[in-house]
């Protein structure tokens, strides 16, 4: 079944750390095995990126906690052997980290470095963009990673109901589109193509680190944004190209999208006004961050809408 | 702060109807009025099966719904419920019976196997609306999304705004009344029954096709809008079966692709 939610404010940031906390808690029959958040901090020269060294869910065997230090420091050390200058490493938990760095070079060189360290996984890398996921509801996540009063413009969830792949950070929403600067999807659905497409993505040289067939639409649309589309016609191309039903949200550093197929087979709710747009699998995610009497409409099938912030 | 609402009614197998409605009986019959906002979907439903079976009221209003799935459902009676606010997927499914005024919207499937009676939403609609209707009216006053009354088997849907695609899925009996625009494969499989539409059709779904109104339709469209009060647009299209699907093992192959 899975939940998905998006958030942009069009008047200055808010608290979307907090909201979407409220969005995705609330959408929880929907998907209890894991919670994801996009969220983007205000932007900044430094790039901003977060890793995870391990999965919860591991065997904590003996030398756990000295081999994730030993990774740690892999990461510190890879980093500035590749040119990058190391502001901030915090570690929210023992195998999850923020990085903050300065850096001037390819964006692919530098994950692929840094996920060669064993274990490790870029979950998202760009000068605002930050994804946290981890297993259990939303509120735990956020608890954990400390997401409240975390300010931002615009930011996108899930909470995951596996079907497709299996239930661990890999396999978790969003999905950030490797190896591309501030791109976040997050789906709803099946992709039936997705073997075909991954084999393509591969072959361009992308990297996938799940078996779950979302994490090809976010580097799918990246790939096509990289060789000169706009993210609308993007869009529009992917509701031909990909097959399966589907309804996705993507991010960019300025804009939140949705897509949905042409059978409109999963829903989505809208809500829109000057100051926000909000939008999530079911209404009543939307009233939890909006107290109030709320008009909303289900966008069509076929239909895809960007906003800016 | 936590989030308490919790949408599966069956964590809570010993929930009790927390009876806070407050009741006035007048010369004209009792009216109850409960606030849904802090009470979980068995609750509000608890309650309204205390109000109406137990206290024999026949007009409750339930103030604060808030998009909750699953409200009003499963109620077997005459009688008069006005919903204050949204609902969200599965709302008003199952009944046999009420007179329901729903003041928002309303998700997904809504008025899903209702036997009789009236549903009335204000706003819109999501997708599947009066999923497999047996009978009595829905009426949405704004726009509906996909597949409303896949496998319908009576009743009649009708919508004051545009509806999407797959309008009339398997329809097998019953009428649907869709003022607006509907999207792609109207009618799509549809055995029996008839659509009627007043703007625009995107395209025909298999086995559909454009009957002539007759002057009971006239009539029938003039008496069903008049009865919401719902303005009729310039002038309506049928669609009814084109019975080619009817008899579909015994085509031969090549004809079987010409009704595909």
């Amino acid at each position: 079944m899975c939940g998905i939610a998006g958030i942009i404010h069009r008047t200055g940031p808010g608290d979307i750390g907090s909201e979407m906390t409220r969005m995705l808690q609330s959408m929880k029959h929907r998907g209890p095995d894991s919670s994801g958040f996009a969220l983007y901090g205000p932007p900044t020269d430094l790039f901003v990126m977060r890793v995870k060294l391990a999965d919860p869910n591991e065997v904590r065997g003996i030398g756990w906690a000295d081999r994730l230090e030993r990774h740690r420091d892999e990461v510190e050390h890879r980093l500035a052997k590749i040119g990058a200058m190391v502001d901030v490493l915090h570690g929210d938990q023992d195998y999850a980290y923020r990085v903050t760095f300065r850096y001037s070079g390819d964006l692919k060189p530098l994950a692929d470095y840094i996920e060669d360290v064993p274990g490790c996984e870029v979950l998202s890398l760009g000068h605002s963009l930050e994804i946290i996921k981890d297993l259990s509801d939303a509120e735990s996540v956020a608890e954990r990673y400390r997401l409240s009063g975390f300010t931002g413009t615009h930011a996108i969830g899930h909470v995951r109901m596996a079907t497709e792949s299996d239930v661990d950070i890999s396999g978790a929403h969003p999905y950030w589109a490797y190896p591309f600067s501030d791109i976040a999807v997050v789906h709803n659905g099946q992709l039936t193509n997705y073997h075909m497409w991954r084999r393509r993505l591969e072959r361009m040289g992308h990297r996938f680190q799940s078996e779950c067939d979302s994490e090809i639409i976010a580097v799918y649309l990246a790939q096509k944004m990289d060789d000169g589309l706009s993210l609308e016609t993007a869009m529009k191309q992917s509701l031909d190209e990909l097959d399966g039903v589907f309804t996705y949200l993507v991010v960019t550093a300025d804009s939140l999208g949705m897509a949905k197929d042409e059978m409109a087979a999963k829903p989505l709710v809208l809500y829109e006004s000057p100051e926000l747009v909000a939008l999530a699998s079911e209404e009543v995610a939307i009233r939890a961050v909006l107290g109030r009497e709320i008009d909303t409409y289900d966008p069509y099938e076929r239909e895809v809408l960007v906003w800016n912030r | 702060m936590k989030i308490s609402y919790d949408a599966r009614g069956l964590a809570e197998p010993s929930a009790q109807p927390p009876k806070t409605a407050t009741v006035e009986r007048g010369a004209d019959g009792a009216r109850a009025t409960f606030d849904a906002a802090e009470l979980t979907t068995r609750q509000v439903n608890l309650e309204l099966r205390r109000l109406v079976y137990d206290e024999g009221i026949g007009d409750v209003t339930i103030l604060n719904p808030g998009a909750k799935h699953s409200l009003v459902v499963g109620i077997l009676a005459r009688c008069k419920i006005t919903i204050d606010g949204s609902l969200g997927y599965f709302g008003c499914g199952l009944i046999d019976g009420p007179e329901i005024e729903v003041k928002g919207r309303v998700g997904w499937s809504v008025a899903e196997n209702m036997m009789s009676g009236v549903v009335l939403v204000d706003k819109n609609a999501g997708s599947l609306t009066g999923a497999a209707l047996r009978g009595g009216d829905v009426v949405v006053r704004g726009d509906v999304g996909a597949r409303s009354g896949i496998d319908q088997k009576g009743g009649t849907i009708i919508v004051g705004g545009n509806a999407g695609m797959m309008t009339g899925f398997m329809l097998q009996r019953g009428r649907q009344i869709i003022c607006g625009d509907v999207g792609g494969g109207l009618g799509d499989s549809m055995y029996d029954g008839a659509i009627y539409v007043g703007g625009k059709v995107t395209s025909l779904g298999v086995d559909c096709v454009e009957a002539e109104l007759t002057a009971g339709d006239d009539e029938f469209l003039a008496r069903k809008l008049g009865i919401y009060g719902i303005d009729p647009p310039a002038v309506f299209r049928k669609f009814v079966c084109g019975r080619k699907l009817w008899n579909y093992d015994n085509l031969e192959p090549a004809e079987r692709k010409l009704v595909l």
